[in-house]
């Protein structure tokens, strides 16, 4: 019995595919008549905000995306940059904010899986893992059991597959009750000669399927399909997708392995909408056509139709174009490791996109407008209003800085993340240097005897909200500077710009302002963007999110032997501040969790100073100067200070006699491009005439020793206590 | 001395254990696939790495009890070839009926990464010589099911015969295991299997070796009766 796909397009089921008359219009005059119900989902899945960047690409063309180690941009399944000896890394992050939200443990465990497959897709071993995590505020009713599934799932699936979680980011804001973010990062080691893209080549080639079965899972999963028309779809299967670690693991290994025989000329894995978006990005970008036919599409649920086949976002699969002599060599791989291989079609000169369903063409469309000239807007925009200057004389200063203190290492935002990261594994490959908890994750890279990569994620949401333009420039600064902190040369960065409805020009304003605020960033700390995603929609009842464009960075160690650790302080050393005296408290950490008010300016970012001041760190570090290295931001010098004498188990006794300002903004201003070290006592002299001589602004803070942190006459508690207050939040939280 | 490493798909620290026996004893394993039946006769050592074999789908090992390789590796080990399984290599060989015991989920539900204290408590094994009784080692474990167990008859015999090789220490028991176990060995004291990962401290880069006296022992007994 044939399953039909003659169903009537009517206006409803046009909406409910998320398109809008105007696009509806484009379709009709682009193929000449009405669509099918297949065509229909098919150009839902490419037209959709998530997959063909619609609002955004006008904007996402101006960031800096070349350097000269760099070798693939934006465009692939992930970006690739040179770290010399013929090695690359291949890394990109990705959000699976919405999925999360309604399943957290398999929408967090898909966004890993996702995002892994980018970067084996490409042909490279995954290496490290990080994800930056935002839950709404900690009292509200769903935040813990969103944390719960969410940090079980991420878990389940790397330590699973079996890759390093080494970083990544927690927080919590009442702007996200709604609608939390999982943004997911991997980044993997290849050959530079060894890269596999997307683009098909040749005609008439096989078009292969790999991996697991398809099934309904996931149908829509890009556009929430319509509920008018098959509410079966919706009422049957959830949207999220179910991960299999364990499969996609074996297709990591078979991939790799059938990399290395030279069959493979173009590969493409299936994330968002599925068998659609891969075959025709293959076909688009090699300008070719690309003929399915879908009785050879492994399945695992019966009487599918072409339309959900096409939609299904089924995990661990593949697209693959292969040279047809290597087939049987190819199949024995994927037999070995008990996976589907079906040759499922081929590709064609003729530029069309023709799916055949139980010897029915059920879909013929131009792939080149499907894909790479897919819609594209210039929404409206409205800048964000740059906000009053708010001078530290008018924020009032603690009665109690131990008090203080103590409240903000213990505060829901600032308090160890153990908790959380106790849940990854940070160690196996047994090449982890840094786990999470410090700066950067820093992985080393087998087979060299010196050479390791440097890994963070950071972004400052509320800076963002109140300045998107200087938020943007401060979440690459950031980046880029807990890189510098461990002694590593940034190389590049990918983004994750997640944002509320792009069709309120204020929202696109943010959007608009933080993509400024990162090309000028990216463009002034040579930092270009290689990789990214973009996620749009993040709102509940009419409230967006706090604009999040978080930023993943990625650095290069000559040699680990010298890296710097936040936690590697000696009994005796001298702590020198790089960086101008804090004076910075709008927007502030102190401000928020202390004060409870948001008013207030962001601290503006110096490039031109983050730029100097990063520079003359990491010389320092790789020439092997340094002890211990720290940045300074969110809570500024004094929550610098305390996770420094936490990390190390050390106290520390320091002053601000030199320094100049109100001593609650000394403490707590979050002025940028601003570092601690320790350097051992013989050195302190030659480290400050080299700050000097560079004209890096420096003070000497005081030592290394004893028990306690005091800063002059204002501070003294114990680093025991600290680190109770540090360590308490988030079990009890969650207990 | 040769030793060989089981891989199994979906076992994923076999690359971890395959690195630190090349550097211990400064040759390569080989590797043995699941569908083998038969294992070089030259080979002294066999170690089934951690991981999550067959996506731990069932229950931890109980697939994998089940391959056709275990059958060989438990003809070897009755011969007397060396058998190390650590984490999901030691849920392996319980699952095999090779070791005695059973590993449940963590008390605290969920996946667990950090470093213990180990306290060798038998050090006078193939796998141990290279410690001394009672000394405690740092050790990191990994794992979702690490809750040790075994009825009380079979643990008194076992104690006596100073079948607990290791056990974790000062208060770091990470998983509610029974007596704080954190390793033990069969009755001929040729198969041993534990939870924590002595892979992973081998080297100035995991911050230290404390891990490397397993291999060294484990190998070194195998040298000097080559």
């Amino acid at each position: 019995m044939t399953i039909p796909n003659s169903i009537a397009i009517t206006p409803e089921l046009v909406a409910s595919h998320g398109l809008k008359p105007d696009e509806y219009q484009r379709i009709l005059d682009l193929i000449g008549r009405e669509p099918t119900f297949t065509e229909l989902g098919i150009f839902s899945a490419m037209w959709n905000e998530h997959c063909s960047y619609k609002s955004s690409k006008r904007w996402l063309r101006t960031l800096p995306t070349k350097g000269t180690r760099v070798i693939q941009g934006p465009g692939e399944n992930a970006g690739v940059v040179d770290i010399d000896d013929g090695d690359c890394v291949v890394f990109k992050m990705e959000s699976h904010n919405h999925p999360s939200y309604i399943e957290p443990y398999q929408g967090a465990a898909t966004g890993v899986g996702g995002i892994l497959r980018d970067v084996f897709t490409m042909g490279a071993r995954p290496i490290a893992a990080m994800n930056a995590l935002r839950f709404g505020a900690p009292d509200h009713p769903k935040t813990k059991h969103l944390v719960s599934g969410v940090v079980a799932g991420v878990g389940g699936y790397g330590n699973s597959f079996g890759v390093p979680t080494v970083g990544g980011e927690v927080e919590f804001d009442a702007r996200y009750n709604g609608n939390i973010l999982v943004n997911a990062f991997a980044a993997g080691l290849a050959k530079s000669d060894a890269i596999f893209l997307s683009e098909a080549k040749g005609v008439g080639l096989p078009v292969v399927y790999l991996g697991a079965k398809t099934g309904r899972d996931g149908v829509g999963g890009a556009t929430m399909a319509s509920a008018e028309f098959d509410e079966s779809i919706e009422e049957k299967r959830p949207t999220v997708q179910v991960g299999d670690p364990f499969t996609e693991k074996c297709l990591l290994e078979a991939c790799l392995e059938l990399m290395a025989t030279g069959a493979v000329i173009a590969i493409q894995d299936m994330g968002a909408a599925g068998l659609t978006c891969s075959a025709v990005e293959m076909g688009a970008k090699g300008d070719l056509g690309i003929e399915l036919d879908l009785d050879k599409v492994p399945v695992r649920e019966e009487r599918m139709s072409a339309y959900e086949m096409m939609l299904s976002e089924s995990q661990e699969r593949m697209l693959m174009v292969l040279q047809p002599e290597k087939e049987e060599q190819a199949k024995a791989i994927f037999v070995k490791w008990g996976l589907d291989f079906a040759i499922v079609g081929k590709t064609t000169d003729d530029l069309r996109f023709r799916i055949l369903h139980q010897g029915e063409e059920v879909a013929n469309l131009p792939i080149k407008e499907l894909g790479d000239q897919a819609p594209e807007y210039d929404r409206p925009w409205v800048a964000s209003t740059p906000r009053e200057p708010l001078p530290a004389s008018k924020v009032p200063a603690p009665s109690d800085y131990n008090e203080t203190l103590l409240k903000l290492v213990g505060s829901p935002n600032q308090s160890s993340r153990r908790w959380v990261w106790e849940q990854y594994d940070t160690l196996i490959q047994g090449n982890s240097l840094q786990r999470p908890g410090g700066d950067a994750g820093v992985v080393r890279i087998e087979h060299h005897h010196s050479k390791a990569l440097a890994f963070s994620s950071d972004v400052t949401p509320r800076y963002v909200e109140a300045d998107p333009y200087e938020g943007g420039k401060q979440a690459v600064a950031e980046c880029w500077r807990n890189l510098v902190a461990t002694g590593a040369e940034p190389l590049a960065a990918t983004d994750n710009l997640n944002f509320g409805n792009p069709e309120k020009p204020e929202i696109m304003g943010q959007l608009v302002g933080a993509i400024k605020g990162i090309g000028d960033a990216c463009e002034a700390l040579s930092f270009p963007i290689v990789s990214g995603n973009v996620s749009l929609y993040n709102e509940t009842n009419g409230v967006a999110i706090l604009p999040t464009p978080t930023i993943a960075g990625v650095g290069l160690l000559p040699d680990w032997q010298k890296m710097a650790k936040v936690g590697s302080a000696n009994e005796g050393d001298v702590l020198i501040m790089i960086g101008v005296d804090g004076s910075h408290l709008g927007s502030s950490i102190y401000l928020r969790d202390i004060l409870d008010s948001l008013d207030g300016p962001p601290p503006e970012v110096d490039l031109d100073a983050e730029r100097r001041h990063g520079n003359f760190v990491r010389s320092l570090i790789q020439a092997g100067q340094v002890t211990a290295c720290h940045d300074i931001s969110s809570g500024g010098l004094a929550l610098a200070l305390a996770e420094m004498a936490m990390a190390s188990g050390k106290g520390m006794t320091a002053s601000l006699s030199e320094q100049k300002g109100p001593l609650h903004a000394l403490l707590f201003g979050e002025d940028q491009a601003r570092y601690v070290l320790a350097v051992k006592a013989d050195l302190a002299n030659f480290v400050q005439a080299t700050a000097e001589g560079a004209a890096v602004p420096f003070r000497k803070l005081g030592k290394v020793g004893g028990d306690t942190l005091k800063i002059d006459d204002v501070v003294s508690v114990s680093v025991a206590d600290l680190t109770i207050a540090h360590e308490s939040w988030f079990p009890n939280f969650m207990a | 001395m040769k030793s060989a490493v089981v891989q199994l798909p979906g076992l994923n620290r076999d690359r971890d254990m395959i690195a630190a026996l090349t550097k211990i004893s400064g040759k390569a394993p080989i590797t043995i696939w699941q569908t083998e039946t038969e294992i070089p006769d030259d080979v002294d050592l066999i170690v089934i790495p951690g991981g999550f074999s067959y996506g731990d789908y069932l229950r931890c090992g109980a697939i994998a009890a089940r391959m056709p390789v275990m059958q060989a590796i438990k003809e070897k080990a009755d011969k007397g070839v060396k058998v190390l399984g650590v984490c999901n290599g030691f849920q392996i060989l319980v699952e095999a009926g090779m070791l005695p015991g059973a590993l449940m989920r963590n008390t605290s539900l969920k996946f667990v990464c950090k470093e213990v204290k180990l306290e060798v408590v038998n050090a006078d094994t193939d796998f141990t010589r290279a410690y001394a009784k009672g000394q405690i080692i740092r050790c990191p474990v990994a794992h979702h099911d690490g809750n040790y167990f075994v009825d009380p008859e079979t643990l008194a015999g076992m104690e006596d015969r100073g079948e607990v090789v290791f056990r974790y220490a000062e208060g770091t028991n990470p998983n509610g295991s029974l007596s704080d176990i954190a390793g033990v060995m069969n009755r001929q004291g040729n198969v041993l299997g534990m939870m924590p990962h002595p892979e992973n401290l081998i080297e100035s880069a995991h911050g230290g070796s404390d891990g490397r006296g397993i291999f060294a022992s484990a190998l070194d007994v195998v040298a000097a009766t080559a």
